[in-house]
């Protein structure tokens, strides 16, 4: 069963992120060698390590990890819940990649003496940070600089595509129950998602709620009143037919302006909410959604 | 057979016509008043006279589809969850003779809830009607659990004792809720989100068609209710006694086991399991009117259905555009209040 969508950890991190902390990240500078054995219990930092050059270093990796590819044949060493710190231990590594709650497992692993690198969720200047500190913890800092050029460059391509054309009001749905409109998570007015949809050219609907989600009701969906609806499902492809039951399912709310002019777009893939590297394929993603535009 | 009037002690004076009619009227008004208002209210400004416009199409007036798709459709399931819940209360704490018994305590809604977890976890999508595949999943694994504990508590051959039924239901519960931890590890977390929102309760069932795939349930539930409140008099002083005055035991027991749980399993396939209404309502309404079933059950029914749409409108209001689950209201209210009663009347 956790097999379908398994990218979705970072949308935990995202969700969970008063339980997550806000701790920051704690390299231990250990004037060594640059790290050989990596641990990463975070997929998008997973992503990040292979964008940046890092990935042969990577010897194990969590249960949710999906991407890049190679990712499959490497063992894997549980995830936020449930890491399995003998396995990792007995991995052997130099670095180990967790997030801020997993505070038991850090303590061990400071005990046996191996550097960790705690995860830190936040906006897109904070997923740009994390990969330009990884790419220093791992000797790899040219290439994080290239990594972090080339998404700020596609960012900046979307923001010049999208300039100049009116800013619809828009709703981005990441979770909700199948065929129903119960149960809905949608990006409120902080973090990466929020982000990335301000930078598509869309005005987040809910940009005044302080919060990176937002499970909004009946009436407050009618009352923001969405001029377009962004609904990124991660759990595996939809078939058409699948695709055109769920954009009926907000055929209820005929009030709202995007449903009344068909403007609920349906985006499947699992790297839209994951806060890695590929944040800025997203981004055209979500211009391509609003705007009907592709950047270069 | 007018057993109760002996049982009861406070209110003895007046015949039990004049008594029910009364309190009817009090515990009827205040549900249809809180009803009619609970719509007019919510975290957003709507004009009526906009909302019941009929020149403007249905399609375009915000108005009306808040009203109509948003606040009465929520209205009306939580009026039906809190008089279910409340009287299904009423009837287990009777039929058990334990104050302490909920809707939830002989397993029912975590067989619910276990259902629904699969049910999110394995994505199912079946509609049919008005169903969808939660509700569905639910209402199937609630029935599952009443007729295992209604087994358990009858395998040995013997007729159904309520200390069997009782230990069954509360160990069910208990293996019910490590098989929902066990699927919540092993689901992803998208999945636990959305199970963990089903969990808290929620009333915003987004249209009728929910409404009314319950509704059939819920009438036959309290069809079946009506039958009980002269034996449940009885029983609530114990299975002996109501056996030296002519009761059926074990046919009143089945019936209440049966109808109460009927009424449990469309409660929480509909909204999901919401606490607190099934112990405080029964306790607190016992507290006005006395322990006369016959007044207890409807009354619980009426003052369920507004103690619920009153929280909903506090869940809905207080922190807008953000919610606080009502299951959190229902037992911040109705504890404090609750114990309040239960000081000042010594």
């Amino acid at each position: 069963m956790a097999t379908r969508a398994k990218g979705l950890i970072a949308l935990a991190a995202l969700l969970v992120v008063g339980a997550a902390g806000q701790a920051g990240q704690t390299t231990q500078p250990r004037a060594a060698a640059p790290p050989r054995r990596i641990v990463s219990l975070v997929p998008a930092l997973t992503e990040m390590l292979f964008a940046i050059g890092a990935g042969p270093q990577v010897v194990a990796v969590s249960s949710y990890d999906e991407f890049p590819p190679e990712v499959k044949k490497l063992p894997r060493v549980g995830a936020l819940l449930d890491p399995d710190s003998e396995r990792i231990l007995a991995l052997r590594p130099d670095l180990v990649i967790l997030y801020g709650s997993q505070s038991e497992v850090q303590t061990q692993f400071a005990r046996a003496g191996i550097q960790a690198y705690v995860y830190r969720h936040g906006g897109i200047t904070t997923v740009l940070d994390t990969i330009r500190e990884l790419g220093a913890a791992t000797a790899h800092p040219t290439e994080a600089a290239r990594v972090i050029r080339d998404i700020q460059t596609r960012l900046d391509a979307v923001r010049a595509a999208v300039k100049g054309r009116a800013r619809p009001r828009v709703l981005l749905v990441f979770e909700r129950q199948p065929r129903t409109l119960r149960d809905l998570y949608v990006s409120g007015g902080e973090g990466f998602l929020h982000e990335m949809l301000e930078i598509a050219g869309g005005q987040n609907v809910f940009a005044d709620v302080a919060r990176e989600s937002v499970q909004p009701s009946t009436e407050t969906l009618l009352a923001r009143a969405p001029e377009v609806i962004v609904e990124v499902h991660t759990s595996g492809m939809l078939e058409a037919r699948e695709v055109a039951d769920e954009q009926n399912v907000w055929s209820a709310l005929s009030s709202i302006p995007a449903v009344r002019n068909k403007r609920v777009r349906i985006l499947t893939a699992d790297y839209l909410v994951v806060p890695g590297p590929r944040l800025a394929q997203a981004t055209e993603a979500f211009a391509q959604a609003i705007h009907g535009v592709r950047p270069q | 057979m007018n057993h109760a009037v002996l049982l009861d002690r406070t209110h003895a004076t007046r015949p039990i016509r004049t008594r029910l009619t009364m309190t009817l009227a009090v515990f009827g008004s205040l549900a249809v008043v809180t009803c009619l208002l609970a719509p007019l209210v919510g975290s957003t400004h709507i004009s009526l006279a906009r909302a019941f416009d009929r020149s403007i199409p249905f399609s375009e007036n915000v108005d009306a589809q808040i009203f109509f798709v948003a606040r009465l459709p929520r209205v009306m399931a939580g009026a039906l969850v809190g008089a279910t819940l409340a009287a299904a209360g009423v009837v287990f704490q009777a039929m058990l003779r334990n104050p302490l018994a909920t809707p939830f305590t002989l397993g029912v809604s975590a067989g619910a809830s276990l259902a629904a977890m699969l049910a999110i976890i394995f994505g199912a999508t079946l509609t049919i009607g008005p169903f969808s595949a939660v509700p569905m999943a639910s209402f199937a694994g609630a029935t599952m659990a009443t007729g295992i504990v209604y087994w358990l508590a009858t395998a040995s051959g013997r007729a159904m004792s309520t200390s069997v039924l009782l230990l069954a239901g509360v160990t069910l519960n208990s293996f019910f809720s490590a098989l929902i931890m066990f699927a919540q590890y092993l689901a992803d977390f998208a999945q636990v989100y959305r199970a963990a929102r089903w969990l808290m309760g929620d009333l915003d069932v987004g249209g009728f068609d929910p409404i009314v795939g319950a509704v059939p349930f819920v009438v036959a539930a309290f069809a079946l209710f009506a039958l009980l409140p002269s034996s449940l008099n009885l029983l609530s002083v114990g299975a002996d006694a109501a056996a030296a005055r002519g009761v059926d035991v074990a046919r009143a027991q089945r019936l209440a086991f049966f109808s109460a749980s009927l009424a449990t399993s469309a409660a929480v396939s509909l909204a999901g399991p919401i606490g607190f209404i099934g112990i405080v309502v029964p306790h607190l309404v016992r507290l006005l009117v006395g322990v006369d079933h016959r007044i207890v059950l409807p009354a619980s029914a009426l003052f369920g259905a507004a103690f619920l749409v009153a929280c909903d409108l506090v869940a809905r209001t207080v922190i807008a555009p953000v919610e606080i689950p009502v299951g959190v209201v229902t037992a911040l209210i109705g504890g404090p209040f609750f114990l309040w009663l239960l000081v000042r009347k010594g």
